[in-house]
């Protein structure tokens, strides 16, 4: 363990080098933001409005009591969509497609020796290939995370006006009510900490698979068990730190 | 010229390199030959750097590469081309855009003029006119072909080849080895090839040792080949009946 977590540290070193040249790097980090970003907005947008709506019928379904103003709905979808729901499982999806994404090109470059080519032209591998994966996850993931609690917010809406459990007029008055800052800031936070794992986590399983297309699979597998279990265990740790 | 002084190369406990040494001369086709699993790709990537070896040292034109850091290879590897076993072209790349991969990334030409390398070296390797097509839109051989055109795209002093025919058919083989042939001859680079095509050997083997179980056990030229007494090296050369009977013509 303390052998992978050390080999992990030296590849993030070695890919925040100094790169060759600029225009380079920078065309490759704009690919990788469409590919990571706009690749990933309709599974996110999917899940997103989905999650936003079971959260506000199942909340509705437990606040029965008469005492209890239905206003409290909104408030309690609004806070856990943005504090754990968007972020979390949105990032937990993201590791599943951006994540395997990523393992699986980085190893089959590696077993086509399409990265000792890179190497041997002088090119620092692990900086063109691994910096614009991790600079594009801790940019787009946030944009995407902010999208869904936008659009989780959204499916509550939908949710409201379907079922009729609680009014819209309800479902907005807790939305908009009493509203803490400090959440946003834990969401942001979770979701540049979340882009950093799953990129450089199933990155670094792909830059050092070795074999063939077998170990291509298990690598990507791999980095997308590895990422899920990275982003649960952070997202304690952000939790506890920030509440 | 590349010099390899006493290399040493161990994976665990398995040592595939038992102190090899030897020089490659420019303007010459250096093949290294033996048998599946003898080191030769092992000895060529020490070479190239991909691994570094056990102990040993490398040296290029008498500037030790084995003890360089990463930024102090970049000036000798700018002059280093490779072709690989597998071509390794960048398959999200089109042909064009593979071999302009390195002027982009280590020299300021302009596009028009990074263009007309690519065009040229696509000329070279007589592939003009396949600048947009993709490497899975390729042949093998046409692969190999482009994976020389990158590899000459930097005009290296240095060229290593691994496994040229690897997957060809004879004709295209034979093809593969003239082309490299032309590029020594032309650009008068320290060409080194790791084969076990006989064909290679005969035809383009200026100089060629041949590795054996990690060890060098002969040097010489295709013309001395024939004529050698080591035993290790005549049961690899004349392995089949077809070899055998040329010999006795010889």
């Amino acid at each position: 363990m303390f052998y992978s977590l050390g080999r992990y540290i030296l590849l993030l070193r070695l890919s925040f080098r100094k790169p060759e040249k600029f225009s380079v790097y920078w065309d490759e980090v704009m690919r990788e933001m469409v590919s990571v970003g706009i690749g990933s907005l309709g599974i996110v947008a999917i899940i997103s409005v989905f999650i936003g709506a079971v959260a506000t019928i199942q909340t509705a379904f437990q606040l029965v009591s008469d005492l209890i103003p239905k206003t409290v709905v909104g408030k309690i979808t609004r806070d856990s969509t943005i504090l754990e729901f968007s972020p979390t499982i949105s990032a937990l999806v993201l590791a599943g497609r951006v994540g395997s994404s990523i393992a699986s090109q980085i190893g089959t470059m590696r077993v086509t020796e399409q990265i000792d080519a890179l190497e041997i032209m002088g090119v620092n591998a692990p900086g063109y290939l691994i910096s614009p994966k991790i600079i594009a996850g801790v940019t787009m993931v946030p944009l995407l995370i902010i999208i869904s609690v936008g659009l989780g917010l959204c499916g509550g809406y939908i949710a409201c006006a379907a079922s009729r459990d609680v009014s819209t007029a309800d479902y907005i008055a807790g939305l908009t009510g009493d509203f803490n800052q400090i959440i946003m800031v834990v969401c942001c936070v979770k979701a540049i900490v979340f882009g950093f794992i799953i990129t450089s986590i199933c990155a670094y399983q792909g830059f050092y698979t070795s074999g063939g297309s077998l170990e291509v699979g298990q690598s990507a597998t791999r980095g997308v068990v590895f990422s899920c279990v990275m982003i649960l265990f952070a997202d304690l740790v952000i939790s506890k730190m920030l509440l | 010229m590349i010099e390899v002084i006493d290399i040493y190369k161990s994976f665990g406990n398995n040592e595939v390199l038992k102190g090899i040494s030897a020089s490659f001369k420019p303007g010459k086709n250096n093949l290294i030959i033996g048998s599946s699993g003898s080191g030769k790709t092992t000895l060529l990537k020490c070479i190239v750097g991909l691994h570094e070896p056990t102990s040993g040292e490398v040296l290029y034109d008498n500037e030790n590469f084995t003890s360089m850091h990463f930024e102090g290879r970049v000036p000798i590897r700018k002059q280093i081309g490779m072709l690989f076993q597998n071509s390794a072209l960048f398959d999200s790349m089109t042909v064009e855009q593979n071999i302009i991969f390195p002027l982009n990334l280590f020299t300021t030409l302009s596009k028009a003029e990074k263009l007309d390398r690519a065009n040229y070296c696509l000329e070279k390797v007589n592939l003009a006119g396949t600048n947009k097509l993709y490497p899975s839109e390729l042949s093998g051989g046409m692969k190999k072909r482009v994976g020389i055109a990158r590899a000459i795209s930097m005009q290296p002093k240095y060229l290593f080849v691994d496994e040229p025919n690897s997957g060809l058919d004879p004709k295209t083989a034979i093809l593969i080895d003239n082309l490299i042939n032309e590029i020594t001859d032309e650009f008068q680079t320290t060409t080194v090839i790791v084969t076990h095509d006989m064909n290679s050997v005969m035809g383009i083997g200026d100089h060629i040792i041949f590795l054996d179980n990690g060890l060098k056990w002969w040097e010489g030229s295709n013309h001395e080949i024939a004529h050698t007494d080591n035993k290790e090296l005549n049961d690899f050369v004349f392995a089949s009946k077809f070899m055998r009977a040329a010999r006795e013509k010889l």
